[in-house]
């Protein structure tokens, strides 16, 4: 099959969405003749034109806003916020308007927005280019939150997202940019809610988000030389989660390992703690681990950054300590 | 005066409609009918009457947290906003949202806003999708000195201005925001100085003469469906009430208050009507027994209308 990017991917599906649905626009800083500051947008302002993608200004709020009020007065927008980080100047537009605006005018508007946002560490970008915020997001109703690790994942969820009624943030780990992966030529969708099971095993579940899938699965490698069987689930996406799929692997293994790029309190991971916990405490055989960041900002310089990123050892080394 | 008469008995109608409204909702909310704050918009009338009544029913307004004159003024029904004022099933959010969040996306009514400034951008994005389209609607979006303040403004008015939007930004200037004074939030005595910085058209218009606004927001309502931009249109109003219902009202004096009820905006076009003969007393005092009746109905419908089931709380949050 073909190999693509993740970044090509990303493109491909904004290109097939935008040529499917002629109210679907994109805008954003830099995505127009530019192609946008990493090429995800790269050809498509020479395709569609200046009308349907918009250079905006340097303003986070007025984007998000202009997505929400062109959302209801009947377009399918497509925003970009360069960096996730940048998402906090436009909080109010997302948690306050997109997110409620459907439920407290009483269920009668829908708000088909996606906005695309650039997360995660590893490239040396610094405290305020580097974090992994998608929690606060999987917080609030009225949110959907996808969080795709391959290009596959990246082009069929984000399709996805942009036909979806609903607002969904998609993050996309800068650090996957360049990963390569079978993505086929055909159209295909991927629907939300549907964990995949990247790697089977019986000793013990990992479940990975984000660059921490691929990490996750050479962890299990490493573990399967050492004759522990480890079962890899990528979750895809956090609002809606897939319990089941979740539950069952806990159920079958009894151990549990969660590893996100996020630092720990209130992360994805106490979430699926709480969820083990709660549903499937008895096949529980030892506590539940987290993989995380220290809680500490994203630092810069390259050992303090190695230092911040999980990898494949501590995961492994914490699947080993509940062995 | 050379608007048509129709034009004309239409806003006073507007006003009135609003004005019995919102002294109805005071009243019931002091009986104890109405959960959580109220906002009202007595003595500011004039700014939703005159500049909605050059809408048409396609248009949209986005609106603030003191917005019940806004959604009355561009059609929307008294008896589902009362119900809804009360919580109850029938009102325009099935009592999920309350005064704060009165909207009706038939009628181009994108919603009152809890978020001060909250509107404003969501007002560009409405325009956007009118030039997107490439039709004449456009949009007005009301919102106070204060939200003048917020960063989205900055950031809604340089969109709007860059990408020449069809949208008009309505400062209801009151003076204050929430319980601070102007002088007290902003350097300048003139919000609609500000349009400057984003290549529009700034404008300022006495708030408590409909007919003024009207015909301001007529200029800049035809400079929007042109395709000309934006424009910043500052009406210099006041509230009669405090910011919500309650609010014992320390940082003003009761002078300040009476001399600006002079200038009732209702009395005002009233005596215009009759002065130019457009109007008679009789025909004047039966809009107001109509408008009398349309407002108890209300209140009768809110009332005898069904709380909402608990486990409606679970229900709209997702398409």
């Amino acid at each position: 099959m073909r190999q693509l990017s993740y970044l090509k991917a990303i493109g491909e599906a904004l290109r097939e969405e935008m040529q499917r649905d002629e109210t679907v626009f994109l805008a954003g800083e830099d995505i127009g003749a530019s192609g946008g500051t990493f090429g995800a947008t790269k050809g498509l302002f020479q395709e569609f034109g200046a009308g349907r993608i918009k250079d905006t200004p340097i303003s986070e709020a007025g984007i998000v806003g202009l997505a929400v009020g062109a959302a209801a007065a009947g377009l399918r927008p497509v925003v970009e916020i360069m960096f996730d980080d940048f998402i906090t100047i436009a909080m109010d537009q997302i948690v306050n308007q997109a997110a409620k605006m459907r439920y407290m005018f009483g269920g009668k508007l829908r708000l088909p927005i996606t906005i695309r946002t650039m997360c995660g560490g590893g490239v040396n970008a610094g405290p305020q280019h580097s974090q992994s915020l998608e929690a606060w997001f999987v917080h609030v109703p009225g949110l959907k939150v996808i969080m795709p690790s391959s290009p596959y994942d990246v082009k069929g969820l984000l399709k996805t997202a942009i036909r979806d009624d609903n607002p969904v943030l998609c993050f996309e780990n800068k650090a996957l940019h360049g990963l390569k992966g079978e993505v086929p030529e055909e159209e295909y969708l991927i629907q939300f809610g549907q964990a995949a099971v990247r790697r089977e095993g019986g000793d013990v579940t990992i479940v990975a988000v984000s660059q921490m899938v691929p990490k996750a699965l050479a962890a299990a490698e490493t573990l399967a030389g050492e004759g522990i069987s480890a079962e890899v689930v990528d979750p895809r996406t956090l609002s809606p989660l897939d319990k089941e799929t979740i539950i069952a692997s806990v159920r079958k293994t009894g151990r549990l390992v969660i590893a996100h790029e996020a630092v720990a309190p209130c992360g994805i991971g106490a979430e699926i703690a709480a969820l083990a916990a709660d549903e499937a405490f008895h096949a529980l055989r030892a506590p539940i681990k987290r993989v995380t960041a220290p809680f500490t900002p994203v630092p810069f310089a390259k050992p303090l950054e190695s230092f911040y990123l999980p990898n494949a050892e501590r995961i492994a080394k914490a699947v080993k300590e509940i062995m | 005066m050379d608007l048509p008469k129709e034009t004309l008995i239409g806003m006073y109608r507007t006003m009135l409609t609003i004005r019995r409204f919102e002294e109805t909702a005071n009243q019931v909310f002091a009986n104890g009918l109405v959960p959580g704050f109220l906002h009202s918009s007595v003595g500011e009338e004039a700014t939703a009457a005159g500049a909605c009544a050059n809408l048409r029913a396609d248009d949209y307004i986005a609106s603030n947290h003191r917005g019940h004159g806004h959604c009355i003024a561009k059609g929307a029904d008294v008896k589902r906003m009362m119900a809804e004022l009360m919580g109850r099933r029938t009102g325009y959010c099935k009592g999920k949202g309350g005064s704060m969040h009165i909207a009706d996306p038939d009628l181009g009514i994108l919603g009152a806003n809890g978020i001060v400034g909250g509107g404003l951008p969501i007002a560009s994005g409405a325009a956007f999708a009118a030039q997107f389209r490439g039709g004449d609607q456009v949009v007005i979006c009301f919102f106070g000195d204060g939200a003048s303040n917020e960063g989205s403004f900055h950031e809604a008015l340089n969109l709007a201005g860059l990408w020449k939007l069809p949208v008009v930004f309505l400062c209801e200037n009151n003076g204050y925001a929430e319980l601070t004074h102007q002088r007290y939030h902003m350097a300048i005595s003139d919000v609609s100085v500000r349009a400057a910085g984003y290549g529009m058209p700034g404008l300022i218009v006495d708030g408590t003469d409909v007919i003024a606004v009207y015909e301001a927001t007529r200029e800049a309502v035809t400079r929007a469906r042109q395709g000309d931009g934006p424009t910043l249109l500052e009406a210099k109003t006041y509230r009669w009430r405090g910011h919500y219902e309650g609010d014992p009202q320390t940082y003003r004096s009761k002078a300040e208050v009476e001399e600006w009820m002079q200038r009732d905006c209702i009395a005002g076009l009233r005596r215009r009507l009759l002065e130019a003969g457009l109007a008679t007393s009789d025909e004047l005092d039966a809009i107001h027994a109509a408008v009398e009746q349309t407002v108890a109905e209300a209140v009768q419908f809110a009332q005898q209308s069904p709380l909402p089931d608990p486990e409606e709380t679970l229900s709209d949050v997702y398409a």
